[in-house]
């Protein structure tokens, strides 16, 4: 393995951590909206709320780490996805931070404040939509050099049937991926009035995200044909993820087994995301930057290297007491002790 | 859109987030160690009301931390958006202090989660305490990482450029960089003094409203204490500042002091105004000073902005961004140290109105001069983004849209910024130290019972 392919790996993960963390976290906030609507409230929010309260920030580092990481590894891509995303990804920026810091101000500040709820909810169910829109400029053919300098074409990009089902897909995965968790993570809690509801909320979603993410397939074949070639030849790794899929929603319809539904489920995206990535190889952006041409120099790859390798050390056992603390705590999950601040 | 306003418009964008994340960011790096300390100071002196200070001032840190934690990502990812030439370059040399900054952001965020959820779950308060040194250390380090690569961009080192290729890069000279240890430590501690003057004014603003609970009172005294402190940190700190910039950034002192001729014995220009002939009026003039400040030598010569093309000088206006940041620093010294001396020989006056309203406004004081201090460090490097490499002309996106990108950030400050004020105020507001008192009374009695 080239410290190309390290670095990439490295990134990929966290972004794949980022995308399941996150994805769970924009969804409960959703689902914590939706209860809010439909008069649900108290069947949802506690158990919602217990989740969330001590990790949202936490999930906000994984998606800084994935771009300044990329910028340390790849400092090209500064240039390309800098200067042509500035208008997606600052919308997403607003909707982190409104979503963030209305969070904030309805968990510590004024809880069950309707309006925060509903604001928060609402800016982390688009943010997967406006984020996912680089995966759709990553496959090339919206990014024009005009005079040196890349343009992106919007008409095209929002045009474009690829770019429509990657967002439906984002926004399903979230949902889809929030409710199972929420499904076990409520059944640890004994709380069965929310288990069933969340159930039946990872049911509904698990669907339309298998047709959107087959949809995106069919699409690249006419988008992307080198993209599209290159899937053929990681087909087991689909081939996975599509049964894991299948035991997920068996386990859920069945209601057995929670843990291991969401466990299938983590290996279900695993396997399709790194899949994905593995055939996006090498290209960062068709057809102009590939990990060779952007890479760093070795004198900087190595220092990061490291530098990730200490940090690990510092961050793994720091997880593992979190999750200690209050993902496999009983007393905490189901409420029996509340110590905040 | 032509490129130079695209230009302009990166650099107001730039310059607002920067302006309003600073003043969380400050918050942020700050307040984990006033808490830690009161916590502390609770345990040590079993007086539940630092332990309570502590857990009040935790709870409203959240919120600033969360803003501070919004804006933070938004100029991280701003600075690829707004400047990819710029980014591009430093990705390559300086890249490891950004990445070492997000660990150290993970580390905090991490234990700031549990520290806030863990309150009495552990029997032994000590161990509770133990898990916001973390907090402290991420939040400072982050700081510390950020400010070194600020300080790369004034001092740009470890690395050598043949034929316009980057040849013979070191990430770890980069980052000590001549520019970095004055500049970490003055960002540091000009942190944890404003905050300590801000918790100040809060107590002193109790006080003033018609509570005159001890808790006030005890907060007040140790917050002034710590702002004392590290407002002499700060200004000696400040002092070996003015000789790194005349040693390595001439041209930054010079047109801070209004220095326009190289000489010796050079004097200290404080505020006055600039003729059309750059001719100083109405400015008090200390002799020597500058000379002293510059080299610890009243006969040293200072090199003045005769010695600089006229388009690499900064704008002369500097001038009052650092003599206001370095009066407010001063003011803030004094007035500490006025109260710790009254509190000592029992002057009255410390505890009447006026001294309190002088206290008060000591928070908005002190974050003005972190917004001047700041302002000052980066129009103080122009025309540079990379000093003597890369001109901010050069750096800026080629995007037609930076202008409504900008009114769209401002728009979202203006949600965030009295979002944050709302709730802080909400939070206390009906929820005051004597009600939760009782109300922890009350809750005990039942435990014994």
């Amino acid at each position: 393995m080239n410290l190309e392919i390290l670095g990439i790996t490295v990134l990929w993960t966290f972004l794949f951590g980022y995308i399941m963390v996150g994805a769970i976290d924009f969804g409960a906030g959703f689902f914590n909206a939706y209860s809010v609507i439909t008069g649900k409230q108290r069947v949802l929010t506690k158990v919602i709320q217990r989740y969330l309260s001590p990790v949202w920030e936490i999930t906000n580092v994984f998606l800084v780490f994935f771009f300044v990481g990329i910028i340390g590894f790849f400092p090209k891509t500064a240039f390309y996805y800098g200067t042509t995303l500035l208008v997606p990804v600052s919308f997403g920026v607003i909707l982190l931070a409104i979503r963030g810091s209305y969070y904030a101000f309805e968990t510590y500040g004024s809880r069950g404040h309707k309006g925060y709820s509903f604001m928060y909810g609402l800016a982390g169910i688009l943010i997967p939509a406006s984020l996912s829109i680089v995966l759709t400029i990553s496959e090339g053919g919206f990014i024009e050099i005009i005079g040196g300098n890349p343009v992106l074409d919007y008409w095209k990009l929002f045009t474009s049937p690829l770019t429509w089902s990657i967002v439906v897909l984002s926004i399903s995965a979230t949902l889809y991926i929030s409710a199972v968790f929420l499904t076990w993570y409520a059944n640890k809690a004994r709380d069965v009035e929310a288990t069933g509801l969340l159930r039946r909320y990872a049911l509904t979603w698990s669907l339309p995200t298998m047709i959107a993410a087959g949809g995106i397939i069919v699409e690249l074949r006419r988008h992307q044909p080198e993209h599209y070639n290159n899937i053929q030849n990681f087909w087991p790794m689909f081939v996975i993820s599509l049964l894991l899929f299948i035991g997920t929603v068996i386990l859920l319809y069945t209601k057995r087994q929670y843990g291991w539904a969401f466990t299938m489920l983590a290996g279900q995206f695993a396997f399709a995301f790194y899949g994905y990535g593995a055939s996006h190889y090498p290209y960062l952006l068709y057809p102009y930057l590939t990990i060779y041409d952007s890479f760093t120099n070795p004198a900087m790859a190595i220092s990061l290297i490291v530098v990730f390798i200490l940090g690990l050390c510092l961050l793994i056992p720091s997880l593992i007491l979190v999750m200690r603390l209050f993902l496999f705590d009983k007393d905490y999950v189901s409420g029996k002790g509340d110590y905040h601040a | 859109m032509g490129n130079e306003e695209a230009v302009f418009f990166s650099r107001v964008l730039t310059e607002t987030t920067l302006s309003f994340h600073i003043i969380y960011a400050t918050i942020g790096v700050g307040v984990p160690l006033m808490i830690m300390i009161a916590q502390w100071v609770g345990i040590r002196k079993n007086d539940e009301h630092y332990i309570l200070l502590a857990r009040r001032w935790a709870r409203g840190f959240v919120i600033t931390v969360a803003v501070g934690v919004v804006t933070g990502t938004a100029i991280g990812l701003q600075l690829s958006l707004l400047w990819p030439n710029f980014m591009e370059l430093a990705g390559n040399v300086i890249a490891l202090p950004l990445f070492m900054e997000t660990f150290a952001f993970f580390f905090e965020a991490i234990f700031l989660g549990i520290y806030l959820y863990t309150w009495d779950r552990f029997e032994n308060q000590k161990k509770h305490l133990l898990l916001l040194i973390p907090v402290a250390l991420g939040a400072m380090f982050s700081a510390v990482f950020i400010t070194i690569v600020n300080a790369f961009m004034n001092a740009p080192r470890g690395f050598d450029i043949v034929n316009g290729e980057l040849v013979n890069i070191s990430p770890l000279l980069a980052m000590f960089n001549p520019a970095m240890p004055t500049k970490v430590a003055h960002v540091v501690v000009t942190a944890f003094m404003t905050a300590a003057f801000i918790l100040a004014a809060i107590a002193a603003f109790r006080l003033l409203r018609g509570s005159d609970h001890v808790y006030h009172k005890k907060a007040l005294l140790l917050t002034m204490k710590v702002g004392f402190i590290f407002s002499i940190g700060a200004a000696i700190i400040g002092d070996f500042s003015g000789k790194y910039l005349a040693e390595y950034q001439p041209e930054k002192l010079a047109a801070a002091e209004w220095h326009f001729e190289t000489t010796d014995k050079a004097e200290l220009i404080l505020m006055g105004v600039l003729t059309k002939d750059n001719e100083v009026k109405y400015a008090l003039k200390i002799p020597y000073g500058l000379s002293i400040l510059a080299a610890n030598n009243p006969f040293a010569e200072v090199k003045g902005l005769d010695q600089f093309p006229e388009d690499e000088v900064p704008p002369l206006y500097i001038h009052y961004l650092f003599n206001l940041m370095v009066f407010i620093g001063m003011w803030m010294a004094f007035l500490s140290a006025v109260f710790l001396i009254g509190k000592w020989k029992e002057w009255n006056f410390i505890a009447s109105k006026w001294f309190r309203w002088l206290i008060v406004l000591g928070a908005p004081l002190s974050l003005l001069a972190i917004e001047f201090g700041w302002w000052f460090a980066e129009v103080g490097r122009q025309p540079w983004i990379l000093r003597d490499l890369m001109k901010v002309s050069e750096a800026a996106t080629t995007s037609d849209q930076v202008d409504s990108m900008l009114i769209l950030f401002c728009l979202l400050y203006l949600v965030l910024g009295v979002g944050s004020v709302v709730v802080l105020r909400r939070m206390f507001r009906h929820n005051t130290v004597e009600k939760e008192l009782e109300d922890r009374h009350a809750m005990r009695g039942r435990d014994v019972r």
